[in-house]
């Protein structure tokens, strides 16, 4: 380094004090950076969303709602659901891997605004959700699936979706705050999170199963939000059915924002 | 009125405990604007706890401190304002190139737009990471991440600025910028607070330096006074034959009274002499045992003997490699 270089160095020029959205901004930004040189992450999102819808709708698709087609309509806004749930995992995970890294101990000497960080993961995630959901959806529709409801209605449903994401993101992240390895966030995820993704109505009706299970898939909090999705795009939505699906994220959030602020600034 | 300037640092009785280990164990310390200050000490000894604390990293489970004034727990939005922090592992996001690093945290700390940019590439340019700065940071060197962990520090100069093991793992041009600069940032005003396993890094840097052992601070000095309150001379011997080295320590050790350090190849010998006059003796007792010598010569202790003489433990590193060899 010469000296000239060196001068430009150590000039001291302060930039005013940015205010929370900005911040929060520059984090979304690097989220969207991630997605850009990471795209083989959306492979991995999609792939297995699209293989169930496959599987399901081709396999048992005729023997669980007389035939594939009508299958497909039942299933697809369900498996968006499901697609959501697991993406919000991955983003625990990378929370803890950033974590481990020290790249948060920059953060945190820095002057931003503390929930900052979470705000970017979040606006990171949102746009994973969004893509994963509109890869899926097209899958659908070329496979035959045609939302009754229309362009609004899918709209409406991808709204409904985000919201879902969001509130449930939370979860994740508390996770990846208290696991030592993101291998321990995604066994504790999966653990807990299958039980309540396939007990619930995404895949199958629950009017054949046993009346304990049934009962259990009733009042699983996924079952109201595919069911929210499905009345949404098939445009039979009720307020108290959307209200429903959206109890358990916005309870999420209230609940574990603070939690997570809580987490990370305690050192 | 005006107040007296508050100093940069100023620390009471700083602990920190991790399960049973008291990695801090009750320092204090003053470090004056504009200063650049050292801390030294073997592995584990707590320099890195203690930064992380004044960084805000780390609550401390005792003690207090102020950082330019404002107190490390009450105001700690306060102090990250007027610290940067490049700790001993780097902070950089993998994924991303070096200029997107340098731009994301620009951002953060209020640039706009062109201006982030702009900070972002005179930094590149500056420490000659230009090349690379379209590159993922999981493709660069450990001397590069170290570069840009340093770069990325100094987005904003700040009046204080943390340096855990700067140079470990820079090339020797690199580690003399790094140096150069570190002057530099001191000369117009900012603080610098560094550890470093390399003696003669603290020796030639560091206006003053705190030797730090097992959390606690054991001596505090210019270099010049450290090495003056060992009180004595060191004499180095190099011998010719491997075989009687043994032989030539247990002498002098019996003679000097003193312990004898060996060098890493086990062919020189240092041994600190009190009264320096005693020198004449020992090497009058080493040739009237036959033992050759290819040199031997008489010295103010190095930086190096006097952390030995304090801590009763050589550094792991020794001397930065490459400084002088
Ligand atoms: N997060 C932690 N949890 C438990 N123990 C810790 C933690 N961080 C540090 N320690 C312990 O505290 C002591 C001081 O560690 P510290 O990293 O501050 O040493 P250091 O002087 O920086 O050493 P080095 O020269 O190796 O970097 C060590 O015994 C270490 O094991
Ligand atoms: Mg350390």
């Amino acid at each position: 380094m010469n000296s000239e270089a060196t001068a430009t160095v150590i000039q001291r020029e302060r930039p005013p004090q940015p205010g929370p959205l900005s911040n929060a901004l520059a984090f979304g930004w690097r989220a969207v950076l991630k997605i850009k040189h990471v795209p083989e992450q959306m492979f991995d999102l999609v792939m297995t969303p699209i293989m169930f819808t496959l599987l399901f709708t081709y396999v048992f698709g005729g023997a669980l709602a007389g035939s594939a087609d009508h299958y497909m309509q039942y299933f697809l806004p369900g498996i968006l659901v499901q697609t959501v749930i697991f993406n919000s995992v991955y983003s625990g995970m990378g929370l803890c891997t950033d974590l481990g890294k020290g790249l948060f101990d920059r953060f945190r000497s820095m002057p931003i605004w503390p929930l900052s960080p979470f705000a970017g993961l979040m606006v990171g995630d949102m746009l994973r959700h969004l893509i994963a959901s509109l890869i899926i959806l097209g899958v659908g529709l070329l496979l035959g699936y045609r939302p009754a409801a229309g362009f609004s209605g899918v709209l409406l449903g991808l709204l409904l979706l985000l919201a879902i994401g969001f509130g449930v993101g939370w979860v994740f992240l508390v996770l990846g705050l208290i696991m030592k390895t993101p291998n321990t966030v995604m066994t504790m995820a999966f653990t807990g999170t299958m039980p309540l993704v396939f007990a619930s109505n995404i895949m199958v009706d629950p009017k054949t199963m046993p009346g304990w299970l049934r009962l259990f898939v009733e009042v699983n909090p996924v079952s109201s939000m595919a069911s929210a999705m499905r009345d949404l795009m098939n445009g039979q939505a009720t307020w108290a059915g959307i209200g429903l699906a959206l109890l358990t994220p916005l309870i999420l959030t209230l609940v574990l924002a603070p939690v997570t602020l809580w987490l990370y600034r305690r050192r | 009125m005006m107040e007296p300037l508050s100093p940069a640092i100023a620390a009471r009785g700083l602990v920190k405990v991790f399960d049973e280990i008291r990695a801090v164990d009750g320092i204090d310390l003053d470090v004056p604007r504009g200063a650049i200050f050292g801390l030294l000490g073997p592995n584990g000894a707590g320099k890195t706890t203690l930064l992380r604390m004044l960084a805000t990293l780390l609550r401390p489970d005792g003690g207090s401190a102020r950082v330019m004034g404002h107190d490390l727990e009450s105001a700690s939005q306060a102090v990250r304002r007027s610290i940067a922090m490049t700790g001993q592992f780097a902070s950089l996001d993998e994924d991303l190139t070096g200029r997107e690093n340098l731009i994301f945290l620009a951002k953060l700390l209020g640039f706009r737009g062109r201006s982030a940019r702009h900070r972002a590439d005179e930094l590149l340019k500056a420490f000659e990471l230009s090349e690379a700065a379209d590159r993922q940071v999981k493709d660069y060197s450990g001397g590069m991440r170290r570069k840009l962990d340093i770069a990325a520090s100094l987005l904003v100069v700040p009046d204080i600025l943390f340096l855990d093991e700067p140079t470990t793992g820079l090339d020797p041009a690199a580690r003399k910028s790094v140096w150069r600069l570190i002057r530099a940032l001191a000369n117009q005003g900012t603080t610098i607070l560094l550890t470093t396993q390399y003696l003669e890094e603290a020796d030639q840097l560091a206006e003053r330096i705190a030797v730090i052992d097992h959390g606690r601070k054991i001596a505090e000095g210019t270099s010049r006074e450290l090495k003056a309150a060992i009180g004595s001379s060191f004499l180095h011997v190099t011998l010719s034959d491997p075989a009687r080295v043994e032989e030539a320590a247990q002498l002098l050790e019996q003679l000097l009274a003193s312990e004898v350090q060996r060098s890493p190849e086990g062919m020189a010998l240092s041994v600190r002499v009190n009264p320096p006059q005693r020198a004449n003796l020992a090497l009058t007792k080493l040739a009237e045992a036959g033992i050759a010598m290819d040199g031997f010569s008489m010295a103010a202790p190095s930086l190096d003997e006097v952390f030995f003489a304090l801590t009763g433990h050589a550094t792991n590193a020794g001397s930065a490699p490459g400084e002088n060899a």
